[in-house]
């Protein structure tokens, strides 16, 4: 079977501006996606090296502000969430089906590395942002934060600026 | 008023809330086309503008939306979350995420949406920001002088720029727009040929006459704080206003009596209230009536809700403000604090004393005389519990 299109781009952004805002006035929050990682990355740790994430600040912090719980973190329930809701999309769209998605000019192997590298970094900067995309970006300019206007911009600029460099993986 | 956690919908729920939202969040990004690496970074090459057009629209349409809500009083602002700045590390995290979009493909929110269904350069991409975020974490001593430099609090560009909101949701909304019918035009360079996929007419100009009503109505219906605000300045509707008043007298006895539903709101200054201030009082301010926290006091069921400041009219001036806001059950101290003192808390007994009702009076006020300041001393230690909601933590 045939894969469907994808939905109009501003019919798309329209839905998840909605949303986004009913997101806001429900929970007084927005969206987001690292946190849930760093939900991860903690719990992990401080499972498998309880002394070490007492003593570390990064951990320690965390794990007061969620009492010695990790997990239980509004954006690992809304990622559990969106994992169901994406597989349900691709699901009725005919778009299930494990592929290495990659351009022809690069081996398998470097897709895979660069894929490695590009989370890591995009991880490590979510730390430093406050936030990825959807808890930065798209969040803190749905509620005009400057901080979260500044990310986006240095996001978006940041990816402008390298994409000259990095060209030879996408086309 | 929103937001409805932690009151309406308890924390626990809100987990709850969360996968439901998590399902709509990720089922949009995968029809909207995010599943891919190809059409994501598309945006950075020129040939595929998708994640723009979603992405602005989206930020479009509940940035107006929040705006909206705050405007008509649906929303208490300075309840949710403002993500907080902090200059050097935002700017500096930014340009990392940018790089690891154009190596990765992906965001942190995409990746996972795409990994759900199969893709295995997106699986990558998720354990790679999990190493990421532990390497932060485990070489945060090297990193904590730059995430805490310059610490600007949870501030919006607003308040950065000095412009209102409406303005500023016009002019965000018109570089949106200039945006999609510029890159509509870049794409069209870059792969030589219109794209089907975005009917730009009956869309387009549908999404852009909606904007435009909402900027132009943000323009002509002022924030209903400011209309209210400026209604208790006008002295004829101040004085026409049919208030509920309460006399010293009944105030005294119902103190006295130890009637628990009385619920005194008192305006003077914070300072003069700690001077003195009678028992079972708040101190409030005009502001604080406009709240969550404020509305939900006047909201006390069986509650009489006493207003009063030094004057009649201050107190007729937050009456006014708190029956705008749709609080109906308030009386106001007649003659104010003032009369109150007069009355009882000073009172002297008058030489002529002319009907039996005035006897009766005056031998209520001296007896309240005695008492009401021994319940104000009484109280003077005990601090009635303002509730303060705090602004909600979000972020990743």
């Amino acid at each position: 079977m045939e894969q469907t299109k994808y939905m109009n781009p501003y019919i798309a952004g329209v839905l998840l501006g909605l949303l986004l805002l009913v997101t806001i006035f429900i929970t007084g929050r927005g969206l987001g996606a690292s946190g849930a990682v760093k939900s991860g990355v903690v719990a992990a740790v401080s499972t498998i090296a309880p002394q070490h994430s007492a003593d570390s600040k990064y951990y320690s912090d965390y794990l007061t502000e969620h009492e010695n719980n990790p997990l239980k973190n509004w954006l690992v329930f809304e990622v559990i969430g969106v994992i169901i809701g994406a597989f349900i999309s691709g699901l009725v769209s005919n778009r299930l089906n494990f592929t290495l998605e990659k351009s022809k000019n690069v081996t398998s192997r470097v897709r895979m590395i660069t894929a490695l590298l590009g989370g890591a970094l995009f991880g490590l900067g979510a730390q430093l942002g406050r936030g990825c995309t959807s808890g930065s970006a798209l969040s803190g300019m749905a509620v005009l934060s400057f901080g979260g206007i500044i990310t986006m911009m240095a996001i978006f600029g940041g990816a402008y600026a390298f994409a000259y460099f990095f060209r030879k993986l996408w086309i | 008023m929103g937001p409805l956690v932690p009151d309406i919908i308890s924390n626990e729920l809100n987990f709850v809330v969360a996968i439901l939202i998590g399902i709509a969040f990720g089922y949009i990004l995968e029809q909207a086309g995010f599943s891919t690496s190809k059409k994501l970074v598309g945006l950075f090459y020129g040939y595929d503008f998708t994640v723009l057009r979603v992405f602005f629209t989206a930020g479009i349409t509940a940035m107006i939306g929040v705006i909206a809500f705050a405007h008509f009083g649906i929303l208490d602002i300075s309840l949710i979350y403002i993500n907080p700045t902090f200059l050097y590390s935002a700017l500096v995290g930014g340009l990392i995420m940018g790089l690891g979009f154009v190596v990765g493909g992906f965001c942190p929110g995409t990746s996972v949406c795409a990994a759900a269904i199969g893709k295995i350069d997106a699986m990558i991409f998720v354990a790679g920001s999990f190493i990421g975020v532990w390497i932060f974490a485990e070489a945060y001593p090297l990193f904590e002088g730059l995430y805490l430099a310059e610490n600007w609090g949870n501030i919006t560009i607003f308040e950065i720029l000095g412009t209102s909101q409406s303005v500023l949701a016009v002019l965000m909304t018109t570089m949106a727009v200039g945006a999609f019918i510029f890159t509509r035009w870049v794409e069209q360079k870059v792969t030589g040929k219109p794209n089907e996929d975005v009917p730009i007419a009956k869309y387009f100009y549908g999404f852009v006459s909606v904007m435009m009503i909402f900027g132009l109505t943000a323009f002509l219906l002022p924030v209903k704080k400011d209309v209210v605000m400026q209604k208790i300045n006008d002295e004829t509707l101040i004085n026409s206003f049919q208030y509920n008043t309460i006399t010293s007298d009944e105030l005294a006895f119902r103190l006295i009596d130890n009637d628990k539903r009385v619920q005194i709101f008192d305006f003077r200054t914070a300072e003069d209230f700690n001077q003195i201030k009678l028992p079972q009082s708040v101190n409030m301010t005009f502001d604080e009536l406009f709240t969550k926290d404020g509305g939900r006091m006047l909201n006390m069921k069986n509650n009489v809700n006493v207003f009063l400041a030094n004057d009649e009219l201050t107190a007729k001036k937050a009456a006014l403000i708190a029956s705008e806001l749709g609080h109906n059950n308030i009386r106001i101290l007649k003659g104010g604090l003032n009369q109150f003192k007069t009355d009882i808390i000073n009172f002297e007994n008058p030489q002529i004393i002319a009907t039996r009702q005035e006897a009766n009076t005056f031998r209520f006020r001296t007896k309240a005389k005695e008492v009401i300041p021994v319940l104000i001393e009484k109280s003077k230690n005990t601090i009635v519990v303002k509730r303060e909601s705090k602004r909600i933590v979000g972020g990743c």
